[in-house]
């Protein structure tokens, strides 16, 4: 009994460390960021990789995103004979939720892995020592801009999103369904305010800040082999999913 | 001069280094032996602070780095060059850049003026026509001379060489030797090798320490080691299977 008692406790106790290291890394991060961001360029690097590259599996899933919305969305509508509002059921769920939540879902499967596993390769085959031998900080060159280069992509990416998401439900609900094309298109002017919006991008932000967080993080600590790479890669895309599903609860009954 | 003061280090429980003693003249060049998996690298990256000891001290010209700050470290670390066992060229650069990379990011030379460097570097190290090539383009022995060449490129004042021959054939190995001894002698840096191409290694280092268990076993020039009575000594530096050394 008290073996097991033990082990919970140790268990714990290794939880309670990893969060805290996990933590440290942010705030060290954060303080490269102010201190010295890096160059533009790095920067700009990062944005092409983990905004321009992810452009077409956003714009792939946004579509069938929204025409899925469009369909199910008007199979329900017509049974309380209100099919007029599947513009603002499709816009405020893309908007508030599933831009968002998908884009940074499909962002961490397409970019964050890659992250992760650049950064491991780089640890195990001591190229971040490399760096530190030189004087130069690992985080600089390889954590701030990352991080920078996520928090900038995932807005635009959920805009982009929304938007290709929109347009899905519109060609399924209007050319498909027959919706009346101005009662689509007003009902979701009428019912879509700058809140919405606002809370999207705040998600969408703070989503990008996870992925890359968590990415670098599993990452940087990487060991033990290509083994250890493939771990933190599964790790990272596993955390990073679960920790954006999780927080975007609690950012959604604070936005709400 | 460095100096490694009672330095102690363990993994898991496994003790590597154990209340080590380790005094590395300034300007000459030191060799450390001794048989794989005694912690030689370990002992390399407590030099360089990539890695600090569970006790003890190192000291740096003076400069104790034990429990130095980031920004203090880094300013020691100026003083280093460091060829690592697998060389850990940026592998996403060409060559041009992984050796440019040092001088771009921490001077403030023109774009000409970096180019000469490298091209004056790599010629140095007998490279030539391999500025667009990346690291997986190249041979172990090529793959060594370019992170040489990196490593001279801010004229530091100590070398580190972790294991520089490993991977190579015996004559790639002597002239990386050679390459290492005529380099040294053009610089005049400190030089600390870790290796065990014993007795190539004597014709080019002026002292060796024998780690063993943890600890400095012995510590002379390359004559005093060959004509060591220590059985330890004796059998690492004939190969000899039989004697107190035990291979799994």
């Amino acid at each position: 009994m008290q073996t097991i008692i033990a082990r919970i406790g140790g268990m714990a106790l290794a939880v309670v460390r990893e969060m805290g290291r996990m933590l440290l890394f942010l705030l060290y991060a954060f303080y490269m960021i102010v201190r010295s961001p890096g160059k533009p360029i790095h920067i700009l690097k990062q944005l092409h990789f983990i905004g321009a590259k992810s452009f077409f599996v956003i714009f792939l899933t946004a579509a069938f995103t929204g025409m899925v919305l469009g369909l199910q969305g008007y199979y329900t509508l017509t049974k309380f004979g209100s099919e007029g509002m599947l513009g603002s059921v499709v816009a405020l769920s893309l908007i508030r939720e599933l831009g968002p939540v998908l884009s940074a879902l499909m962002v961490t499967g397409r970019a964050g892995s890659a992250i992760t596993a650049e950064i491991g390769i780089m640890r195990i085959t001591e190229q971040i020592d490399a760096l530190e031998t030189m004087a130069l900080e690992p985080f600089k060159y390889l954590m701030s801009p990352k991080i920078l280069g996520a928090l900038i992509a995932l807005p635009l990416l959920c805009a982009i999103f929304d938007v290709v998401g929109i347009f899905g439900g519109y060609l399924v609900g209007v050319k498909l369904m027959g919706v009346n094309p101005g009662a689509y298109l007003h009902e979701m002017e009428k019912s879509v305010e700058w809140k919405d919006i606002y809370s999207g991008l705040v998600k969408s932000v703070s989503f990008g800040l996870i992925i890359a967080w968590v990415c670098c993080y599993k990452g940087y600590y990487t060991s033990r082999g290509a083994e250890g790479v493939s771990r933190a890669t599964t790790a990272a895309v596993v955390m990073s999913s679960v920790t954006i599903l999780v927080w975007d609860y609690f950012l959604t009954s604070i936005l709400l | 001069m460095i100096e490694m003061l009672r330095v102690s280090k363990a993994f898991g429980g496994q003790s590597v280094l154990n209340d080590l003693d380790l005094v590395i003249p300034g300007g000459k060049i030191t060799a450390v032996i001794g048989p794989s998996g005694e912690g030689k690298s370990v002992l390399l990256r407590h030099i360089i602070g990539l890695m600090k000891p569970d006790a003890g001290r190192v000291i740096i010209d003076g400069e104790d780095i034990t429990h130095m700050g980031r920004r203090d470290l880094n300013r020691v670390r100026e003083k280093f060059g460091m060829l690592f066992q697998n060389v850990a060229l940026f592998d996403s650069m060409t060559v041009f850049e992984n050796v440019a990379f040092p001088l771009e990011e921490k001077t403030r030379l023109t774009r000409s003026e970096i180019r000469d460097r490298v091209h004056e570097a790599l010629e140095h190290v007998g490279l030539k026509d391999v500025d667009r090539k990346y690291p997986d383009q190249l041979s172990g022995g090529m793959k060594k001379r370019v992170g040489l060449a990196r490593a001279l490129l801010l004229n530091p004042r100590i070398i580190l060489f972790d294991e520089p021959t490993t991977g190579l054939d015996p004559i790639i190995g002597n002239a990386m030797h050679r390459l290492i001894k005529d380099t040294h002698a053009r610089f005049g840096f400190t030089a600390v090798i870790v290796t065990h191409e014993v007795p190539a290694i004597f014709d080019v280092c002026d002292y060796v320490a024998m780690l063993y268990q943890g600890r400095i076993q012995i510590r002379g020039t390359p004559d005093e080691i060959r004509d060591s009575h220590d059985p330890v000594v004796r059998q690492f530096v004939t190969g000899d299977l039989e004697g107190p050394l035990r291979f799994v």
